[in-house]
């Protein structure tokens, strides 16, 4: 099976007043129709690396790679056009916070309707019942009342919901979530979590979900890439995630308190230099 | 759940939506009578405080004695205050100013002849300061450090410094003098004065009403300079604003929803960004517009605009005390009046803002 996305020595600069600031330095990672998880602590670089995969990094970032390949399509010689008409229809995203990545000051059903009209040709009325049909397929009752609803009148929870239903309205092949449910509260996740695992299973979508929880990651992706400071550590079958070899992975799972045990001095995160060269 | 239980709690919320509204209202009421009686309590205090003596100013200071002790009995000031307080209120609100001592006529007549020619003016020049402003400050914020940038930059910062009856009498140098482009400052030609009758006192919207051609052609010819500075001034002030509000929004995480979306860029600036950035924007034009209706004294004195500015300077000089209130009551009503505008266009941009 040839892979979806093929990713090979991704490096994203910054170019800044006192030098090149790299987030990311060289990451490779290939993706068929499955689920990858990416974690890593603030600043290594996860989340600029699905921005640079959606081309959503500001324009004075530089991006090279030896290969950033979608569906044969070279995203870093494709023409800006050709790469707009991919977002939201085939590769889609699905930001942090409901409460700062929906327009405020626009319906919630016309947000979810502009993301259908903008990559296929349907008249409003049918976008109106899509949309709707959309809602209901992220568990929102009373869908009909919703789409009527601001973002300030609905809970993070439902914000969220929203925010998927319109990111995965024009159906894409790739969805990359990044941190989706780190704003929400621990009940709701769980409920957004499973909507989102179902959307993905029912529609055979590949998905990056990038988070800095590792115990969520692990749960609910089938394969692991551990970042720190701007490259990858370390890939694992989530299922092996216990026999993690880096000791930067081994670090983060010894952080991790487990029910039932006592574990008094919990150990502190190891940051060794010579990882970050 | 059953249907009654989603019937129910969405009839409540009707039914106390409905009571908000006439909440908002009704708040809204008392703000314009506190505002309004705030208004007329300071202008009556001004008249009487100020040092310049009513009866004086009308009689001359050579009239007998006995001559100024009737006027003055005449005129109310041997009431006591709260009487006379009580008379002023009542005589505002029925628009009843007094006389005008400068043209003897009574002032809400005045009133009524010079500030159609102010509002004129300043809805023309709020018209072309945002219509140009606004795209200018939305390029300098999409564009922001770039040679359109500094353009604007440069475009506001003459704006703000050049004073407005320097770069008035040059234009009229230039466009009136030199090129013929404009005509002569007034409203309207000399021959027009006499065969054109005003209905509202807007020339423009008179004259093509009343199908007049040449003359709706002579009107404009004499607004577009005094208005086109008056927009320029006004263009300056915007323009700022708005590239401040859009690079604010712009900043957001909804625009790289939007771009993640896959939205063209137009769609994203003026759709999304704009939009937002249009809320707080309104404040700012309604606030320059209302500081155009109080009548620019000077872009008035140099083009001869026989406006608000005009007649009040002109009263004031004169010591017109009953023609400088009129005009203050008058100016004081257009603020409060497009302030509520203001709030009320608000409410209908931000949903965050509509009572619930």
């Amino acid at each position: 099976m040839t892979p979806m996305l093929t990713v090979e020595d991704l490096r994203v600069r910054f170019p800044t007043r006192t030098g090149v600031i790299e987030a990311v330095r060289g990451v490779s990672f290939t993706l068929g129709r499955e689920r990858l998880g990416i974690v890593g602590e603030s600043g290594s670089g996860k989340s600029q690396t699905g921005r640079a995969i959606m081309g959503l990094t500001p324009p004075h970032a530089q991006i090279t790679a030896k290969s950033l390949d979608f569906d044969g399509i070279d995203l870093l010689k494709a023409p800006s056009k050709l790469r707009r008409s991919l977002r939201g229809n085939r590769i889609a995203m699905i930001l942090q916070d409901p409460k700062y990545s929906l327009n405020p000051v626009m319906s919630i059903g016309r947000q979810i309707v502009e993301t259908l009209r903008t990559h296929e040709k349907v008249s409003a009325h049918q976008a109106r019942d899509q949309a709707i049909a959309m809602l209901e397929a992220v568990q929102i009752r009373d869908a009909a009342r919703v789409f009527d609803l601001y973002p300030h009148e609905v809970s993070g929870g439902m914000g969220q919901r929203a925010m998927i239903a319109m990111m995965l309205i024009a159906g894409p092949e790739l969805l990359i979530a990044d941190e989706p449910t780190s704003a929400l509260d621990v009940t709701v996740q769980l409920e957004v979590l499973g909507i989102l695992d179902r959307l993905v299973a029912d529609r055979g979508m590949g998905l990056i979900f990038i988070s800095h929880d590792l115990r969520l990651v692990s749960s609910f992706c089938d394969r692991v890439i551990v970042m720190y400071a701007g490259r990858i550590v370390e890939e694992i079958a989530a299922t092996d995630l216990a026999h993690a070899k880096h000791p930067y992975t081994q670090g983060l799972l010894d952080c991790m308190p487990a029910i039932g045990s006592s574990r008094h001095p919990l150990p502190v995160l190891d940051r060794k230099p010579e990882w970050a060269l | 759940m059953t249907i009654p239980d989603i019937i129910v709690p969405s009839a409540g919320r009707s039914r106390a939506r409905a009571k908000a509204r006439t909440y908002a209202v009704l708040r809204f009421l008392v703000v314009i009578v506190t505002t309004y009686l705030g208004l007329l309590s300071v202008t009556f205090f001004i008249g009487r405080v100020i040092p310049v003596d009513p009866v004086l100013a009308i009689l001359g200071d050579r009239a007998p004695a006995h001559v100024v002790e009737r006027t003055r009995e005449l005129m109310g000031f041997n009431e006591p205050l709260y009487y006379q307080f009580y008379i002023y209120l009542k005589d505002a609100l029925t628009g009843n100013f007094g006389t005008s001592v400068l043209t003897t006529n009574p002032v809400l007549d005045d009133i009524r002849r010079v500030f159609p020619a102010t509002m004129e003016l300043a809805t023309l020049g709020t018209l072309i300061g945002s219509l140009i402003g606004v795209p200018l400050g939305v390029l300098a914020a999409v564009r922001r450090g770039s040679i359109a940038d500094q353009f604007v930059r440069v475009i506001g910062l003459i704006g703000y410094s050049v004073p407005i009856f320097w770069l008035g009498l040059l234009a009229l140098v230039l466009f009136y003098a030199k090129l013929r482009w404009v005509a002569y400052p007034g409203r309207i030609d000399i021959v027009y004065e006499y065969t054109f009758t005003p209905v509202t006192g807007f020339y423009l919207f008179d004259s093509l009403w009343q199908g007049q051609w040449d003359v709706f052609k002579d009107a404009f010819r004499h607004i577009i300079l005094p208005a086109g500075l008056l927009g320029y001034f006004s263009l300056a002030y915007i323009s700022r604003m708005t590239r401040s509000f859009m690079l604010n929004e712009l900043q957001q995480e909804y625009i790289v929803a939007a771009r993640a979306k896959g939205l063209s860029e137009t769609r994203i600036i003026w759709g999304h960004a704009l939009r937002n950035a249009a809320v707080p924007l309104v404040t700012v034009i309604a606030l320059s517009y209302a500081g155009l209706l109080e009548g620019s004294v000077l872009t008035e004195t140099v083009f001869s605009w026989p406006g608000l500015g005009l007649y009040i300077t002109n009263s004031l000089q004169n010591a017109d005390m009953n023609a400088v209130l009129g005009g203050t009551i008058v100016i004081g009503s257009v603020f409060i009046a497009i302030n509520l505008l203001s709030d009320l266009l608000y409410r209908t941009l931000d949903p965050r803002t509509r009572a619930r």
